[in-house]
Order: structure tokens, then sequence, then C-alpha cells
């Protein structure tokens, strides 16, 4: 199994940008030469060099720290995100397909109608009906996201519930609940999962994005959307801050999406 | 003494074709009456799609019957409660055709067996460990191998394991679906063989389902032939086997390879398809393809008689031999 | 017949889904803020003010009784009133959808140009270079952030090169065409204004191009697997086997019948831009529904940002009907010769 992940380039590829996110998330400090929200007038706008590695924006602040530290904020909206929306998702979904009928109903239509709206559109209004912050548009990620676990999971398990093991644990009477959590669920997120992990980049990408226009985390926060933001009135001085917050933006997305790419390609039976 | 007992138990499915669309019945089970004593093997047999799986998943109330009833151990169970009918299921299990689908792939095989006692209360580890272990002794699994997990195993050694998992709870019968069908031929009799070990060892009833007429004939004390939900031929192994009266069981059985080439018989060939259980054909289901049909055949349905002693069989063309009284239906 | 009954079938399903956006609107702009009226009354409004605002906006009333005002505003086309255009939120989405109308059919426009063909190519040349480039651009393309695409186009083209505006629809001095369907460049078209509708084009390019970026790479990825699909198919061997040229066969079999799945994903890729336009719109000044939105954000004018939001669905889901209703009308399986 290792082998064959290892064996395309482009997954691997992934899997060091994940790897190395993970790593600046973790030591950020000893990493970032400099301190990300320490303003230094007399050093405002400085080119790339070899102090400033990706430059200095409009108050002097080290853009490449800015950015280190910008990996904890993003790392950490992505996890929670999706450690929010997939448990409830996941349980919506295999609720649904393991009890159909009306429940199933219910249910699905409830996703229908998140998923009628642009994901970023409903996000949008959710976090600024709570307010700008960046707790919020955690939480409006999260209540926007969890529709797309349920439609997935809920496929599987439709796919699996009238599996021969599952039969046999209704023969020896176990109760449906267990029946549900120890033998449909286990057996039905591995495509659930897969998205998952693809979703952590689609989630970062989204949050930047709510950042951008004003409703996530507020400057000073070393957020790389907020910086792009605020990178637009310097952008005829300083083209570095606005270059070097998108490029890791999208590094961590594409990283993120290689990787997920790479586990479908492992997990499809088609490739066993 | 009868240990289950099935009075005209009907499964129909109902079938929508997408919103608006109209609905379909599916008539799976379409009446079918049979009883199994204590230590008995009924074998079912007939072609695929004919019900036979739907008639064992109906008596072990995995799919709830259209009507009809289930009387087990002198006990209606036909609608129990979720809970009543869980102490009914410790005495009825199910052996499943396929080993590969019938075991949940992310257990160790020690929690597969675990499961039915924990679901049953036995909350004492020690205690379920020593049933587990004498269990596994029995069908040839080591304890080193309780750790392990289902596709580490071959398909014979799954279904023995399969087996093991139907029998924790000490049940009295044990309904198994095609249970060597999906097997090397070379493992079905070992398979086969411990199954009539147990039997004898925990004195079980059988209900056993198979396609395959040799395998039912190997294994059972009496033989149910079914064609399209309905039970067209009961009656002991030897007089159905020797003695076929209906003539799908005659078409049925010239279709085996007989042990004993002289004893050769012309083989009957069925004409056409077998009908689309939606639409039954009228009268005898069995008259678009019978060798022997009359006019009368399509309108008038046969009701299954005896016809011989304790042989039985729906079709208007055999003559019932002389009994002292013929009766109605199976008591 | 199957059409018929389906077309009914997906038109009876739209009204739940449409009751339920309203129920979600409703929801989103009446429970969620800790208070209403105070985000009605704006950040400096007094006690008195607001609790006055709380019984005109009739919020002491019982939810449903709130719905039901809500509901029964709606459909007379009441959408709120905004405190920063100071008129009703209808009047500012008249003047501002049609912006976003064109930008996001421009957009459509490049990704259908650019992508159909790269992924028809993609999957003909399998494997090959010409697939790997066009497989790594649209992995990139659906990995980047549109807005900051945005921001270097405009640092290159508008700042750097100064050969493409930097924003709004038009140059300053010139005036808009008359007001038929508000798209400039249609009605400048239509009206015969040359100068205008080259100012309008030339004002286009860059947002159109960033919002298409993303949903390029989408439709490249969804033609390759289609095509490949089609290609493998019998009657393209056949059609090949009979001396059809690779251009003829590829775009003139193949793609008509590898068109289904990604009609289906053009109807997603409209979602995906109007949602984009939040973001797009704000790089590049483009005065159209999303920089209106975002601008409300700015200025807490709730009703604005709300009515946007529902506008946004109902357009995602009308769209998407009727693909899928053409889906099934124009059935591939009649179309094999
Ligand atoms: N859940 C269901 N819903 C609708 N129809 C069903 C369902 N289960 C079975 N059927 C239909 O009922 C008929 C009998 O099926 P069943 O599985 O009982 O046959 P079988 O004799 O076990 O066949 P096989 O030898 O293939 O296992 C078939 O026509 C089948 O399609
Ligand atoms: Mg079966």
């Amino acid at each position: 199994m290792a082998r064959r992940l290892f064996s395309s380039p482009l997954t691997l590829i992934g899997l060091f940008i994940v790897l190395m996110i993970i790593v600046l998330t973790i030591f950020a400090p000893w990493i970032s030469p400099k301190d990300p929200l320490e303003v230094n007038l007399g050093q405002k706008l400085l080119p790339p060099s070899s102090e400033h590695w990706f430059g200095t924006d409009e108050v002097g602040r080290d853009i490449f720290s800015r950015i280190i530290y910008g990996t904890r904020i993003s790392l950490k909206i992505g996890l929670l995100v999706v450690v929010i929306a997939f448990p409830v998702g996941t349980v919506l979904g295999a609720i649904a397909g393991f009890v159909g009928g009306v429940v199933d109903q219910i249910i699905m239509r409830i996703t229908d109608i998140f998923l009628s709206f642009p994901g970023i559109i409903l996000a949008m209004s959710i976090a600024a009906a709570l307010g700008p912050s960046i707790e919020n548009v955690l939480l409006a990620l999260a209540i926007t996201w969890w529709p797309w676990y349920t439609r997935i999971v809920r496929s599987s398990v439709l796919s699996i519930k009238n599996a021969e093991f599952v039969e046999s644990a209704r023969v020896i009477g176990a109760n449906p609940i267990r029946v549900l959590f120890k033998e449909i669920i286990p057996n039905s997120i591995a495509p659930a999962s897969i998205q998952a992990s693809l979703d952590l980049g689609f989630v970062i990408l989204a949050a930047a994005g709510l950042s951008f226009i004003g409703l996530g985390a507020q400057p000073p926060s070393p957020e790389w959307g907020a910086m792009l933001s605020s990178s637009r009135e310097i952008l005829r001085d300083a083209w570095w801050a606005a270059t070097f917050p998108g490029l890791a933006i999208l590094v961590t997305v594409l990283g993120f999406n290689l990787l997920g790419d790479g586990l479908r390609d492992l997990l499809d039976p088609k490739n066993r | 003494m009868t240990l289950l007992e099935v009075k005209d138990l009907k499964q129909h499915f109902t079938i929508k074709k997408g919103f608006l669309g109209e609905k379909k019945i599916v008539k799976a089970v379409d009446g079918v009456s049979l009883h199994i004593e204590h230590g008995e093997t009924l074998g079912i047999v007939g072609e695929s799609g004919c019900g036979k799986s739907s008639l064992g998943r109906t008596i072990l109330q995995l799919l709830k019957p259209t009507s009809g009833e289930i009387i087990f151990n002198g006990k209606n169970i036909t609608h129990l409660p979720r809970r009543e009918m869980k102490t009914v299921r410790k005495d009825m299990q199910l052996v499943f055709q396929d080993p590969y689908a019938s075991l949940n792939p992310r257990s160790k095989i020690r929690s597969i067996l675990e499961t039915p006692l924990i679901v049953h209360g036995m909350n004492n580890k020690a205690e379920r460990m020593k049933i587990i272990e004498s269990l596994i002794d029995k069908i040839g699994i080591r304890k080193e191998q309780l750790d392990r997990y289902p596709h580490e195993f071959s398909g014979g050694q799954r279904q023995r394991i399969g087996i093991a998992r139907s029998l924790t709870l000490n049940p009295k019968l044990i309904i198994a679906d095609e249970p060597v069908s999906a097997l090397d031929v070379s493992v079905q009799s070992q398979v086969l063989n411990l199954m009539v070990d147990l039997q004898k060892e925990f004195n079980l009833s059988y209900m056993f389902i198979s396609h395959d007429l040799s395998v039912v004939q190997h294994i059972s004390d009496r033989v149910a032939v079914m064609y399209l939900g309905k039970i067209v031929e009961i009656a002991n192994v030897e007089d159905l086997y020797k003695n076929p009266l209906h003539p799908y069981t005659k078409a049925l059985l010239t279709a085996v390879p007989q042990p004993d080439p002289t004893k050769k018989r012309e083989r009957i060939i069925l004409q056409g398809d077998l009908p689309s259980p939606v639409n039954p054909p009228s009268g005898c289901p069995f008259h678009t393809r019978c060798p022997v049909a009359t006019a009368e055949c399509k309108t008038e349905v046969p009701e299954l008689r005896e016809k011989e002693m304790g042989h039985w069989a729906a079709c208007i063309h055999v003559q019932p031999a002389q009994l002292e009284k013929p009766r109605l239906i199976i008591s | 017949m199957d059409a018929l009954r389906y077309i009914i079938k997906r038109l009876l399903l739209m009204f739940p889904i449409l009751f339920g956006i309203t129920v979600l609107t409703f929801f989103i702009s009446n429970t969620i803020p800790g208070d209403p009226a105070r985000l009605a009354a704006g950040p400096h409004a007094d006690a008195k003010v607001i609790e006055e605002l709380r019984e005109t906006m009739g919020l002491n009333k019982p939810l449903y009784v709130q719905y039901g005002t809500y509901m029964n505003n709606l459909v007379h086309g009441d959408f709120g009133f905004s405190n920063f255009s100071h008129q009703p939120v209808i009047e500012d989405i008249k003047a501002y959808f049609p912006a976003t109308l064109e930008l996001t059919l421009f957009s459509m426009f490049i990704t259908i140009l650019i992508g159909i063909p790269f992924g028809v190519i993609s999957a003909n040349k399998k494997d090959k270079i010409a697939d790997q480039f066009t497989r790594v651009m649209s992995l990139m393309g659906v990995a980047m952030p549109a807005f900051w695409l945005g921001i270097l186009l405009l640092l290159f083209f508008y700042l750097q090169l100064g050969i493409l505006p930097g924003s709004g629809r038009l140059d300053t001095g010139l005036s808009p065409p008359v007001t038929i369907t508000g798209m400039y460049t249609l009605d400048a078209l239509l009206s015969g204004n040359w100068t205008v509708f080259q100012s309008a084009i030339i004002h286009l390019i860059l947002p159109a191009i960033t919002q298409a970026a993303v949903t390029i790479g989408m439709i490249t990825r969804m033609t390759r697997s289609s095509m490949l699909e089609v290609l493998k198919s019998d009657y393209v061997r056949t059609a090949y086997a009979k001396g059809g040229t690779d251009t003829r066969v590829l775009y003139g079999h193949a793609l008509r019948n590898g068109m289904m799945p990604i009609l289906t994903l053009l109807g997603m890729t409209f979602g995906h831009s109007l949602g984009g336009s939040v973001l797009v719109e704000s790089v590049f000044s483009w005065p159209g529904l999303g920089k209106y939105a975002v601008n409300a954000i700015t200025y807490l004018d709730f009703p604005a940002v709300m009515a946007v939001t529902m506008l946004i669905a109902i357009l995602f889901i009308t769209v998407n009907l009727i693909i899928d209703i053409l889906y099934q009308v124009i059935d591939p399986r009649l179309n094999y010769d």
C-alpha cells in the first residue's frame, strides 16, 4: 500500500507539502526569523532580500514570518471545520441511508436546501450574521460543509446496508444503533474521509476568501486572506506583499488536493 | 416434535419505478406452508429467483411478512415486538451464502464471534472466551487466529467461522442459505460434513437452502421444491429423488448427473424462461413450461396435496395413491 | 412522455427547495444575529431607537408570524430596505445584477472556449506531454485563490504594463449605453455604440479571466474524463474506421456525445462563478451583486446581504433545473449517428 502511494510523484509532492505545513505549524516560533506582529516603520515596504526573504509590508512587518504563522491559522480552520462538519454529516448521512423512508426524505431535502446555495455565499451570509471574526467564519464554513458528507455517506451506506455482515448483526438481535455504529458506519466512511482530506484544502481556500472580504481574521492577524486584502492598498509599491500570501494559499490547497487524489486512487477498488 | 411451523406465508415486495411511477408487486413468497421437526433437516431447492432466500429471511423476521404465520417452538412469533423477538433470535440463526460478504471486514474474528454473546448480555469476558474457544476448536480454527481479520482466511475457513458465529448462542434452528455454493467443490463436502457433525452434537434443526440438488440430497431428511414463490412438491428425500411426482421436479432431477449410469434418465429440457414473479402466470405457475400442461392448468390453481404417504405435490395431473384420508394442508 | 413526466417532477420538487431556501435565509437573518434590530439600527443607535425598531420590525411577534410577514414581503418583491444605499434592496439588485450576469456569462464563455478544447486535446493525447501539462494546469486552477490571481493580473496588466483597465465597467468619461438589458456590451451593440462596446469589452477581460481560471480547471478535467469514456466506445471506433479525420470524429461525433456530463458541470460552474463573484468583483471594483454584498457587509447592511444570498441561490437552482431538463430532453442516446 505504501509502495503504491509513493509510486505517484504527484501524491508524493502532496504529501511533502502537507508534512511541510504541519512542521511549519508546529515549529512556527522557531522557524520564523521575526515576530509576525512586530511593527518597524523604519523598515516598511522593503523588497525581498536576504534579511526579509519575502519583503516587508506597509508597517515594516516581515512577510515571511507572517506567512509561517499564517499556516497555524489556516490549518486550524481547515481542521476544525472538517472536524465539526465531518461527524455531523456522516452521522446524518448514515441515519438517512440506514433508516430510509420519511427520515431519509427529511434529511436529504435539508441537505438539498443547503446545497442549493453556492458554498461561499451561504458561508458569507452566515458569517455576516454572526459578525466578523475567525471563529464565526469557522462556524459558518462548518454549517455550509456538512451536507457534502451527508450525501457521500448516505450513498455508501445504501450500498452496504443490505450486505450480509450487516444482516448477520440483525440476525443475532443487535439493536439498530449498534448495527449502525459498529457495522455500517465503519465500513462506509472511506469515501467521505477522502473527501475530507481534499476539503481541508478547499476550506482553507474558502476561509481565506472570507477573510479577504473582511469577514474572517481581522488585521493585524497574519491570516493569508487578510494579508492579501490589505496588500491591495500597497499594490503599486510592493508586489511582494500580494504575491507571497497568495502563493502560500495555492501551495497549501494544492498539497491537500494532490494528497487527497492520491488517497482516492489508492482506495479505489478498481485499482486493487 | 415440531420446532417450526409456517402457515400460508407470503412475502410480497412493492417496487416503485421512480417518482409517479406505477407500483409493481413481486410475489417472492406466495403462500408457503411447511414444518420442521427437532433435529431434522429440511432442504429447499429451486431455481434462482424462486424466493428461497426471501422465505428464509421472512421466517427469521428480517423481512416483515405480508401475511401468514410463523410458529416457532409453540409460540407465534409473526408479530413479536423487537425486544421479544430478540430472545427468540437466540434460538434461530442464519448462515449466509457468501463467506466474503458475511463477515465484517473491519472486525477481528474474536469480535465477530463475541458480538452475539455481548448483544445477549453475557458480560463476563472469561465466560465468553470459554464458549468461543470451545467452538473454534470444533471448526478447526486455532486460538491464535482469533485476532486476525476475515480477509486473512480462506473461503472455507470463513464459512466455518460464519457457522461458528451462528452457534455461539446455542440455537435450535439454523437457516442455511446456500452455505456452500460459493465454495470450491473440494471444500464443499468438508463444510457439509462439519454441519452434519454439529447437527448431531447440538441437536440442531436445519433449513438448508440450495439450488444444488445433489448437495440437498446429501444433507436433507425431507426436501421441498419451490417454483415462483410456491412449494410445488415436498417429501422425504428418498421418495422425492426416487419417485418425483411433479413435472417440475422431474425436469430438475433429470438435469442432475446420475452417479449410476445404468439408471440414466432421459433429460427433460424445460422450454422458455422462468416467468417474472411480477406477473406470474395464471393457474398453475408452471404451466408455461410444463411438458404435460393442459388447458385446465391455465385456469386452475393446483393445491399442494398429499398424493402418497408424506409426499405432497401441487399438480392436478398427479393422481393420488389410495390414502386412508386425503388431507388438505400439511398439519 | 418520460421527458414530460420528468420535467413536471422537477418543477414540483423545486417548490419545497424554494420554500427551504426562504426558511434558511429567514433563519439566518432573524435568529442567528443576536438582535436584528440592533443590526438594522446600525452600530451607533441608542437603546430607545432599537426598541422602537423592534416593534416596527415585528420582532416581538412569534417566529412563525415573522416568517409569514417575511414571505409575504418576498412575494411582493420587498426584500427590505438598505440603510446604506437608502433605497429598497430590490432597486439595488435591479441596478447591480446585470453587471454580475454579464461578468458571469463572459467568464463562462471563456471557460467553454478554453476548457473544452483543452479537455479534448488532453483526452486524445492521453499521458503525453500535452495531457500532463493540461492536468497540472487544471489542478493549479482549482487550487488557486481567484482573488489572488486577480490581484496579480491587476499588478501586471494594469499597474505594470498599463494596457488594460483595473476597475469599473467603462472608461471614465464614457456614459453607459441606453439600458436595455443592463449588460453594457449587449446594450452598446444593440444601440450601435461602438466606442462604448469596445470599452466595455476591455473592462471585462481581466475580471472574466480571473473568474474563469477556476472553472476552466474544472471543465477541462470533466471534459477529459468524459471524452476518455466516449473515445473507448464502439461508435467512435466505427467513425474512424469509416475514414473520419481526427477533427471530425473528435469534435463531431465524440464531443457531441461527451457533452452531456459537461452540460451538468456547466451548471455547477455557473454556481461557482456566481459565488466567486463576491471575491472577483471586490478585486476589480466591478459594480455587481458581489461587490454590493461585500459593501453591505462592511456597512452591516444585513437585508442587502440576505437578498443577494437568496437571489443567487434561486438563480443557481433555476439554472441547474434548466440544465437537468435539457439533459433529459436531448437524450444523447438518440444522437448516436
Ligand atoms: N428486497 C426486495 N425487494 C424487491 N424484490 C426483491 C427483494 N428481494 C428479493 N426480491 C425479488 O424476489 C424474488 C425472489 O428473490 P430471492 O432472493 O428470494 O430468490 P432466491 O430463490 O433466493 O434466488 P437465488 O438463488 O438467486 O438466491 C426475485 O425476483 C427478487 O428479484
Ligand atoms: Mg438466494
